[in-house]
């Protein structure tokens, strides 16, 4: 496997659809390319990170806002045309 | 081996009927009380995928009051073959993109723009990163890192990391969503993620140079 070859199942290997006997080779590959290793570890912790981290506020007063302000545009005028 | 939760890894029961069923079954019938808490279970998660997107917090805030109102008014339409979360998630982006094109008047802002550059799909940078590099910078600083970064990707980049990666939808939910095939949706995802890496690599690495230069202790 090449260092391309690797990158090119990079997606299907977060996935878990590396079918086993690939997976061996993608594995093989990972622990001789020390370039690959690092990548896949930053890429992951990439991913770790922006999954774990709250990035943009919403405090209660928004989300109280926005909620009352949809409910009032969505439910005032259809409820009283009922 | 470092290895990522994927939603298709979980064990999920085909017959499991999901809660907002019978939630969107009753705000249907005008049950307004069902409705509302569709909006709160929902709304954050709107506005989160609003402001990825438009890098922008009042467009966001438009755009999460727009998406539960169009959803609203066209409730009858959603038959329920995708989760009703996917289904506003996929408003979402229709209207953050309508919102990008309205801004950049002289650009059309498209889910297939940048798709044919070749920019940031070869790693460059292969210093490793600290352990747990999240640790290294405080709270506030750490978010303005993450923010100014996914800032910089092209739209069509960005809109996928968000949906994937952030939101943590499927791959197959992502594409459903975006309306773009499984491939294109990996094709862009591979890109988002390795020009996210190599941007963050500055910050995250072994030896940060920003770090040694500005004299700070972590």
């Amino acid at each position: 496997m090449t260092c391309t070859d690797f990158l090119a199942k990079l997606t299907d290997f977060f996935d878990g659809n590396v079918p086993p006997a690939l997976m061996v080779e993608v594995e093989q590959h990972i622990s001789e390319c020390k370039h690959c290793e690092v990548v896949l570890d930053s890429t992951t912790k990439t991913i770790n990170i922006y999954r774990n981290s709250e990035i943009y506020d919403f405090p209660p007063e928004l989300q109280q806002r926005l909620e009352s302000a949809i409910m009032t545009r969505c439910c005032g005028p259809r409820d009283a045309a009922k | 081996m470092p290895a990522i939760q994927s939603p298709e890894s979980e064990s999920i029961q085909p017959e499991e009927i999901h809660p907002d069923v019978a939630l969107v079954a009753r705000a249907k019938e005008g049950d307004s009380s069902a409705f509302e808490q569709l909006v709160r279970q929902y709304d954050r998660q709107i506005f989160r995928v609003a402001q990825h997107i438009t890098q922008n917090r009042e467009d966001a805030e438009d755009i999460t009051q727009d998406v539960f109102f169009k959803a609203y008014q066209k409730l009858d339409q959603f038959q329920g073959n995708s989760k009703f979360s996917t289904w506003l998630v996929r408003i979402a982006v229709n209207e953050s993109l309508m919102r990008l094109r309205k801004r950049k008047t002289s650009k059309t802002v498209s889910m297939d723009e940048d798709v044919h550059t070749e920019e940031g799909s070869i790693p460059r940078d292969f210093a490793e990163w600290r352990p747990n590099p999240e640790q290294l910078y405080g709270q506030g600083e750490l978010s303005e890192i993450l923010r100014k970064t996914i800032q910089g990707l092209p739209p069509g980049f960005r809109t996928v990391f968000t949906l994937r990666d952030v939101e943590n939808l499927s791959t197959e939910e992502t594409a459903e969503a975006l309306g773009l095939s499984v491939p294109a949706v990996k094709s862009r995802l591979l890109r988002a993620r390795l020009q996210l890496r190599e941007r963050l690599s500055r910050y995250f690495k072994q030896s940060n140079p920003l770090q040694a230069l500005e004299g700070k202790s972590r």
